[in-house]
């Protein structure tokens, strides 16, 4: 079989480990660090060691052998983390992903790079682990419970780096120590060191057999050769300090024994005497493959989408067939009856676990702020606590992935123009600390993501200042969420515009059409001095709908149900015609804007009378209004279908979807309708045009 | 329908021979390449589309997948544009896309030589010269062949996107 074709898995498992080591990094506490933390870090260096050695990437398994030596002295207290040190780790983080994007292109990493973060790392080495390090790291290395200690002999060569390449090529000295492997094992052992390199010296001492071997390979290389022999917690290998710098082995010893036996890919020949299981992470390693595979699989997401695609199908196919069976007055027949009723629950549970299958945690999502944030408060010299809430949250996994580019937008604004500096946190009152909080929570059939900041808030002024300078029209009347609306402008922008107190809205319109091209809306709440919330709502979905069918004229659509707030049948004294055309309707205290369906779509044969037909209260874009329409059909679940496929953007229409019937209906745009009926908002919206308040009867046409 | 299963000469096109299918407009009758064909359907259960051009009727269920229908009678303002049962829709695929285009009748599946194919003339055809790719002259029949692709990708049918939204 083709290697090759484990290269996808390996990616996306090392993208993982990545994103692990990095969450990890992020909340190591510096001066206090949690051992099963670094231990973890650890882990996921190794684990891409290995997979890099296996497939060739050597780039890759060389930074990452200079890591997992440094994550070595690290976990095992050797060298005092320092928020640099774990600065540096984080850049070789960083390296390594763009290794692994590099031979996920079918390229090599740039050689530059990786000498720049290789001499990195050996200078942290060298800088931080003196000879006493060194010979304290040989001594306490084998935290593996079986292995007693190795004596202490070459442990000045791990402090013995010494700047320069590893050169493989000049014959480095190993020392091999098999540690209760059985006689016949070990000559065979021996026997294949012979052919690795020149053996030295030999010495047995109780169960620990001893190799002084010169080989021109790699300490891993040998262990790698090994391992067809023996279980990995029975071998050690060490480089000594001879031929060679060998900055490449320079904290290798200790984690060989330990390490490989998480790994244990050796297909074992020999007994196993160290119970090197008890080591609580030995679950980990190389074995994330076999230990992922037993309890979920890595599907392609357009097989997914072709299996939702065709329940949509199914599911409408099963309708129909109700349909008819309702229709037809022939069919009496129980057994028919019930057959539809356990075909129509069982295709809806069958759709509900499909859907499912998509959808994954908000984490997914929110685990690559930390990072950010990080960053960006270093770089603004801001402190900034981040808070995530609702992580285990789902989401459909399209959504994640869209949402991603909006909320690196909002939370870089809230950092940047939000929070404050600490000394005028302090100035204001407030902790120095800020505070980032990023929540997500289901509502209804809804996600609600927040982007909450405790800084200056939004500057009321400054943008009602910075809107009439674009031209837009605005009025010092305007309500606090109106005015905040306006950030959204496209061109309102610029942070040195709104000043660096408040501003935000650097490109706050493309977050806003990003949102709105997922079928959410964002709105923002602000308090001055307290902070601002930005505020998303997306569906869960996009693939499936809640929806409400009303009927206009002879047409049907559909309304997301998500949009409906409520329905009434209007009365004529709570209908006001305004100036401009507009009809409002008055629901208890508001008044809201009246948008005919049939007028903003041409729907011929309508009511045009309200009175005698129905509003459906609706909210889009934190805009509440009324949309006439003639008639309530009832309430469904329906498959969103694209209709940009085949066709193209629909004004005031989102999406469509097929009914029961097999014809099309259309999925209203409840945001855009409204842009719909302001813009043909020059006709009349009711037949006549329309007079001073209350608005006259006017006959349906 | 029955005469676009009905392919005589299905096998073995020489060379520089091209099959195309056959419809009318009116009185005139048009031909199109039927590798762009997927399959010919009656008109029905037609969604309509609010603020679209006239010629595009709506949009219909193709099993499934829903596909844009326009007229083309409408389109190039042929005198009448009756819907009967004589009336079918064409799906073609085009530009990975797939639409449905009304016409009066489909007649034929023709395949026409190279020599049957003549340049197309400069006026007096209801469809404008631009995708008009040449004529197709048998016995004593003209055909008009029809780009289909660049008609309905082009700008003025309404059908795509423009580029670089």
């Amino acid at each position: 079989m083709d290697i090759t074709e484990f290269y996808d898995t390996f990616f996306e498992e090392a993208d993982e480990l990545l994103a692990e080591m990095e969450s990890h990094l992020l909340e190591l506490d510096v001066d206090n660090p949690d051992v099963e933390r670094l231990n973890a870090i650890f882990r996921a260096a190794h684990s891409i060691k290995g997979g890099a050695g296996t497939f060739g990437f050597e780039a890759l398994q060389r930074t990452t052998h200079l890591l997992e030596n440094l994550l070595d002295y690290t976990r095992r207290g050797e060298l005092a983390l320092r928020r640099d040190i774990v600065d540096t780790f984080l850049e070789a983080k960083d390296m390594l992903n763009d290794q692994l994007d590099a031979y996920r292109q079918g390229g090599e990493p740039d050689p530059e790079a990786l000498e720049r973060i290789c001499e990195t790392l050996r200078r942290l080495a060298l800088e931080e682990l003196g000879e006493d390090a060194g010979a304290d790291v040989a001594g306490a290395a084998p935290s593996t419970p079986a292995s007693p200690e190795p004596p202490a002999d070459q442990a000045p060569q791990a402090a013995e780096p010494a700047g320069g390449e590893a050169a493989p090529g000049g014959g480095a000295r190993f020392q091999v120590t098999l540690i209760g492997v059985a006689d016949k094992d070990r000559n065979l052992l021996i026997e294949e060191l012979a052919q690795l390199g020149d053996i030295e010296d030999q010495q047995a001492d109780g169960e620990r057999h001893r190799v002084v071997l010169t080989s021109s390979l790699s300490g891993d290389d040998i262990e790698a050769v090994m391992c067809f022999i023996a279980e990995p917690e029975q071998l050690e290998v060490r480089s000594l300090a001879a031929a060679g710098p060998a900055a490449d082995s320079d904290s290798k010893p200790a984690p060989a024994a330990e390490v490989q036996a998480q790994a244990a890919p050796a297909p074992a020949t020999a007994k196993p005497a160290a119970p090197a299981k008890a080591e609580p992470a030995a679950k980990s390693g190389d074995g994330a493959k076999k230990g992922g595979e037993s309890t979920s699989i890595r599907v392609p997401v357009s097989k997914v989408d072709q299996i939702i695609n065709l329940v949509g199908e199914l599911i409408i196919t099963q309708s129909m067939l109700n349909q008819v069976a309702e229709d037809s007055e022939t069919v009496n027949d129980g057994a028919l009856v019930t057959g539809l009723n356990l075909l129509q629950r069982t295709a809806r549970d069958l759709q509900e676990a499909v859907m499912s299958v998509r959808m994954v945690p908000m984490d997914y999502v929110f685990s690559r702020f930390p990072r950010l944030v990080r960053d960006l408060a270093g770089k603004l010299d801001k402190d900034v606590e981040l808070v995530t809430e609702g992580k285990s949250t789902e989401l459909d996994k399209g959504l994640t992935e869209r949402i991603i580019d909006p909320l690196t937008h909002l939370v870089r604004n809230s950092l940047d123009h939000g929070i404050e500096t600490p000394d005028r946190r302090e100035a204001a009152g407030k902790p120095r600390t800020g505070r980032l909080t990023l929540s997500a929570q289901h509502q209804g059939g809804n996600i609600l993501i927040e982007v909450i900041d405790d800084g200056g808030g939004l500057n009321r002024e400054k943008i009602l200042e910075k809107a009439r300078y674009n031209g837009l029209a605005v009025s010092d009347s305007m309500s606090d969420d109106e005015v905040w609306q306006l950030i959204f402008a496209p061109g309102f922008s610029t942070a040195e515009a709104v000043s660096d107190v408040s501003g935000r809205g650097v490109g706050m319109d493309v977050v806003k059409r990003n949102i709105q091209a997922m079928g959410g809306h964002v709105e923002i709440l602000s308090t001055p001095g307290q902070g601002t919330t930005t505020r998303i709502v997306l569906p869960l979905t996009l693939a499936i709908l809640d929806g409400m069918s009303i009927k206009v004229g002879r047409e049907m659509f559909i309304l997301p149900v998500s949009a409906v707030i409520e329905s009434l049948q209007p009365r004529a004294d709570d209908l006001y015609s305004v100036a401009g055309g507009d009809v409002l309707l008055k629901v208890r205290e508001d008044y809201l804007p009246v948008v005919a369906v049939h007028h903003a779509l041409d729907v011929a044969d309508a009511i045009t009378d309200p009175t005698r037909a129905i509003v459906v209260i609706v909210q889009g874009e934190g805009r509440r209004y009324a949309l006439l329409v003639d008639e309530l059909v009832g309430q469904q679940q329906v498959v969103v279908k694209n209709l940009e496929t085949n066709y193209r953007k629909v004004p005031g229409v989102s999406a469509a979807t097929i009914l029961g019937d097999g014809s099309v209906a259309l999925i209203l745009d409840v945001a855009d309708m409204h842009r719909l009926g302001q813009s043909k908002k020059e006709n009349p919206v009711f037949g006549a045009p329309t007079r001073a308040r209350p608005v006259e009867e006017v006959e349906p046409s | 329908m029955s005469h676009a299963t009905a392919l005589q000469t299905a096998a073995a096109v020489e060379a520089g021979s091209q099959e195309f299918l056959v419809f009318s407009l009116g009185d005139e009758e048009y031909a199109i390449d039927i590798l762009k064909v997927q399959e010919i359907r009656g008109y029905e259960n037609v969604t309509r589309i609010a603020n679209a051009p006239d010629f595009i009727k709506g949009v219909a269920n193709l099993r499934g997948v829903i596909v844009p229908i326009v007229d083309l009678r409408i389109k190039f303002r042929l005198e009448r544009a009756d819907y009967d049962d004589q009336t079918v829709v064409i799906v073609v695929n085009i530009a990975d896309r797939v639409v449905g285009i009304v016409v009066d009748r489909v007649s034929d599946v023709m395949t026409l030589t190279a020599e049957q194919r003549k340049p197309a003339p400069e006026f007096g055809l209801s469809l404008p010269l631009d995708y008009i790719s040449g004529l197709g002259n048998l016995d004593e029949r003209m055909l008009v062949l029809v780009d289909i692709e660049k008609m309905l990708t082009s700008e003025e049918m309404a059908l795509v996107e423009e580029a670089g939204e």
